[in-house]
C-alpha cells in the first residue's frame, strides 16, 4: 500500500521465526555502532596483528626465498605450536577487551535510561531473548578479532605445513575457540551487567577495567595476607589464564586447579547473567 | 455472542507485600473497552499482568482466546502496546525504531520497513520520520509511541494513557486516531480491538463501547456506554404548566413511571414503546403546556463518580 493512503491496516503475512529474533537487536546494535569513525577505525586497528602473524607466517616458510639463498631450516618465529597462538590470542583478547569497553557500557543503559525495556519486552521475545541479542553484539564483534582470525592462522599454517601437522595439531584450533569463547563471554556479561547497573556510560567502562585490576590486586592482598593461593577467585584473568595454560598444553605454573578455575569462571558468568536478569525487567515495582 | 477479547477469572496479583489485583471476574468483548479508575486502582498491573509482564497470584487471564500465564508470547504477538511513560530509543531515528520493532514482532524486515514508513504516516509524523527520536516534542513522541505499537496489525491495541501531556489540538488528533483505528473495517485482520487506559473520562467517553471502573484492585463498575445512553433517553424530566393530575393519568396509562415534584416538575420513566411524540399527544390532549422538557444525561464523570462512592457516601 502506498504510504500517501492513510488508513489502518492490519497485517497477515509471514513471520519470521521466533528464534532468529535476537539477531535483530544485533543487527540494529551493529549498525548504530559502526555509524562512530573510531569505533570503525579501532575494529580495523584491531586487525593489525593478524596481518602480522599472517605476514610472519608466510615469512617463516619462504625465508629462503625471500633472503635469496638456503637457510638451513632456519625460522624468523615459530609459528607452527601452541605458544605462537597463545600470545596471539593475548594480544587480541587485550584488543578485545578495549572494543569491549568502549561498545559494552552502551548495549542496555540507554534502553534503560529511556524506558526502552517495555517496548521490547511487550513484543515476543523474552528477557533471555533480549539479553542473548545484547550479548550477540559483542560475543559476534569479539569473534571476528579473535577466534576467527586465529582460526584462519590457523588453517594458513596447516596449509603451508601439511595434513600431518593438522591432524597432530587440532588441539590449538579447539583451544582457539575454547579460550576465546571463555573470554568473550566472561567479559561480555560483566560489561552488559555493569551497563546494566552503571547508568553512566564512561563510569560503566572505567569500572569494567576496575573489576579486573582491583579484582586482581584483591586476590593478591588476600594471598598475601591469608598466605592461600585462593585469592586467585576474585582475578578473572588469572582464572581465565590457568584455563588457557591448561587449553594450550603449557605447562607453566598454575596457581590454582584448572577444575577450580573453570569452577571460579562459570560462578563469575552466572553472577553477571543474575546482576543481569535482575535489571531487565518491562517494569519497575514502585513500592 | 462475539469471543471474549479479554477474560479475567478470580484473578489476583501480589506485588512483594502489597494485594494489587483482588480476584476479578469479568469478560470484555467490547472492540473498545475503556479501563477508568483512581490513580493506584491496578489498571497499570492489570494491563502489565495481560501482557505477561507480572505473575499471576492465584486465577487466570485469558487475552484473544491465549492463557496469559502459559501463552504470553502468542499474546504479544496478536497485541501492540502504548506505554503511558517514555519508551523508545533516543539516538534512532523514528522509522528505524519502528521498523526495529514491527521485526521483532515477528515481520519480515521488508514488510516491517514498509508498514515503519506507512504507520508514521497515519499517525501525522510522515514528514519527521527521519528524525531522530530524542527530537521529538512530546506530542510526537506520543504519536511515534502509537505508531510502534500498531506497526505490526495488531488484534487488540492496548493503550495506557494516549493523550497524557498533549496540548488540545494534539489530543483532538489522537482522539480521532483512535476513532479511526476502532471504525477501520474491511478485511477481518484490519479489525482491532482497543483497551484504553486513562483517567481523562472524556477520552473515555469519546472513544470507548464499554467502561470498566477499578478501584482497590477490583472491577466496581462495567457498563456498556451505548446501551447506558439508550436507557438514558428512557428518563424525561418535564416541568408543565396546567392541570397535572389527568396528564399524569394519561401518560401512566401508556405503562410509564411517574414521580411528581415540586413547582410541577415531573419525572418520567418511559415504558415500553412509548415515545416522546406520545407525550407532546397527550399533553395536547390534556391541555397541558410542556415548559421544559430534559433527558437524563447520565455522563460518565456521574458513573464514575458513583462507582467511587463508598456505602458511607464519602469519595
Amino acid at each position: 500500500m502506498a504510504v500517501y493512503k492513510r488508513t489502518y491496516r492490519g497485517y497477515s503475512g509471514d513471520i519470521t521465526p521466533a528464534w532468529s529474533r535476537f539477531l535483530i537487536i544485533f543487527r540494529y546494535s551493529r549498525r548504530n555502532l559502526f555509524r562512530s569513525k573510531l569505533m570503525t577505525g579501532f575494529f580495523v586497528l584491531c586487525f593489525f596483528a593478524p596481518v602480522l602473524a599472517l605476514l610472519g607466517i608466510y615469512a617463516n616458510d619462504h625465508l629462503g626465498v625471500l633472503l635469496g639463498g638456503p637457510i638451513g631450516g632456519a625460522k624468523l618465529i615459530k609459528t607452527d605450536g601452541g605458544q605462537f597462538f597463545l600470545n596471539f590470542l593475548n594480544v587480541q583478547t587485550a584488543f578485545a577487551f578495549i572494543l569491549t569497553a568502549f561498545i559494552g557500557p552502551g548495549l542496555v543503559s540507554p534502553d534503560l535510561a529511556n524506558g526502552a525495556l517495555t517496548v521490547y519486552l511487550c513484543r515476543p521475545i523474552s528477557r533471555v531473548e533480549y539479553v542473548l541479542g545484547k550479548l550477540s553484539v559483542l560475543a559476534i564483534i569479539l569473534s571476528w578479532i579473535t577466534w576467527i582470525p586465529a582460526l584462519v592462522l590457523f588453517f594458513v599454517q596447516a596449509s603451508l605445513s601439511g595434513w600431518d601437522w593438522m591432524m597432530q595439531n587440532l588441539w590449538i584450533a579447539t583451544g582457539c575457540f575454547i579460550a576465546s569463547w571463555i573470554w568473550i563471554l566472561s567479559i561480555s556479561l560483566l560489561a552488559l551487567a555493569l551497563s546494566a547497573w552503571v547508568k553512566w556510560r564512561i563510569a560503566a567502562g572505567g569500572l569494567l577495567l576496575g573489576v579486573l585490576f582491583i579484582g586482581a590486586g584483591f586476590a593478591l592482598a588476600i594471598n598475601g595476607v591469608l598466605q592461600t593461593q585462593q585469592g586467585y577467585f576474585l582475578n578473572l584473568s588469572k582464572l581465565i589464564n590457568i584455563i588457557w595454560q591448561d587449553l594450550f598444553h603449557d605447562s607453566g605454573d598454575r596457581a590454582l586447579p584448572v577444575a577450580e578455575a573453570w569452577f571460579g569462571v562459570l560462578a563469575f558468568a552466572a553472577g553477571c547473567f543474575y546482576l543481569l536478569m535482575k535489571k531487565i525487567r518491562a517494569n519497575e515495582v514502585v513500592r | 455472542m462475539p469471543s471474549p477479547v479479554i477474560e479475567l477469572n478470580a484473578l489476583s496479583v501480589k506485588l512483594g507485600n502489597h494485594q494489587v489485583l483482588r480476584n476479578i471476574t469479568s469478560s470484555f468483548t467490547g472492540r473498545t473497552i475503556g479501563l477508568l479508575g483512581p490513580n493506584g486502582a491496578g489498571k497499570s498491573t492489570l494491563i502489565s499482568t495481560l501482557l505477561g509482564f507480572w505473575p499471576i497470584t492465584s486465577g487466570s487471564a485469558r487475552v484473544l482466546g491465549y492463557d496469559v500465564a502459559r501463552e504470553s508470547k502468542e499474546i504479544r504477538a496478536l497485541v501492540g502496546y502504548m506505554p503511558e511513560n517514555d519508551s523508545f530509543i533516543s539516538g534512532m531515528t523514528a522509522v528505524s525504531f519502528i521498523c526495529m520493532m514491527a521485526e521483532l514482532s515477528g515481520l519480515p524486515a521488508e514488510m516491517a520497513l514498509e508498514r515503519a514508513h506507512e504507520a508514521l504516516f497515519y499517525v501525522g509524523l510522515g514528514e519527521a520520520r527521519y528524525r531522530k527520536l530524542g527530537t521529538y516534542s512530546l506530542g510526537m513522541k506520543q504519536l511515534a509511541k502509537l505508531a510502534q505499537a500498531i506497526v505490526h496489525g495488531p488484534k487488540l491495541v492496548i493503550l495506557d494513557e494516549p493523550t497524557n501531556g498533549l496540548d488540545p489540538p494534539a489530543r483532538q488528533r489522537m482522539i480521532r486516531l483512535i476513532r479511526e483505528m476502532r471504525d477501520a473495517r474491511g478485511t477481518a485482520s484490519a479489525e482491532m480491538h482497543i483497551v484504553l487506559c486513562s483517567h481523562l473520562l472524556r477520552d473515555v467517553e469519546e472513544t470507548c463501547e464499554e467502561v470498566v471502573i477499578l478501584k482497590k484492585g477490583q472491577v466496581v463498575h462495567y457498563s456498556n456506554l451505548e446501551n447506558e445512553r439508550k436507557l438514558n433517553k428512557k428518563f424525561v424530566e418535564l416541568e408543565l404548566h396546567g392541570n397535572m393530575e389527568p396528564f399524569v393519568a394519561a401518560v401512566e396509562s401508556l405503562g410509564c413511571e411517574s414521580a411528581p415534584g415540586a413547582l410541577n416538575r415531573l419525572k418520567l420513566v418511559l415504558g415500553g414503546n412509548t415515545e416522546i411524540s406520545d407525550i407532546y399527544r397527550v399533553a395536547a390532549e390534556q391541555n397541558v403546556q410542556l415548559r421544559r422538557m430534559n433527558f437524563r444525561r447520565d455522563t460518565l464523570e456521574e458513573i464514575f463518580l458513583k462507582a467511587m462512592e463508598p456505602s458511607n457516601g464519602r469519595l
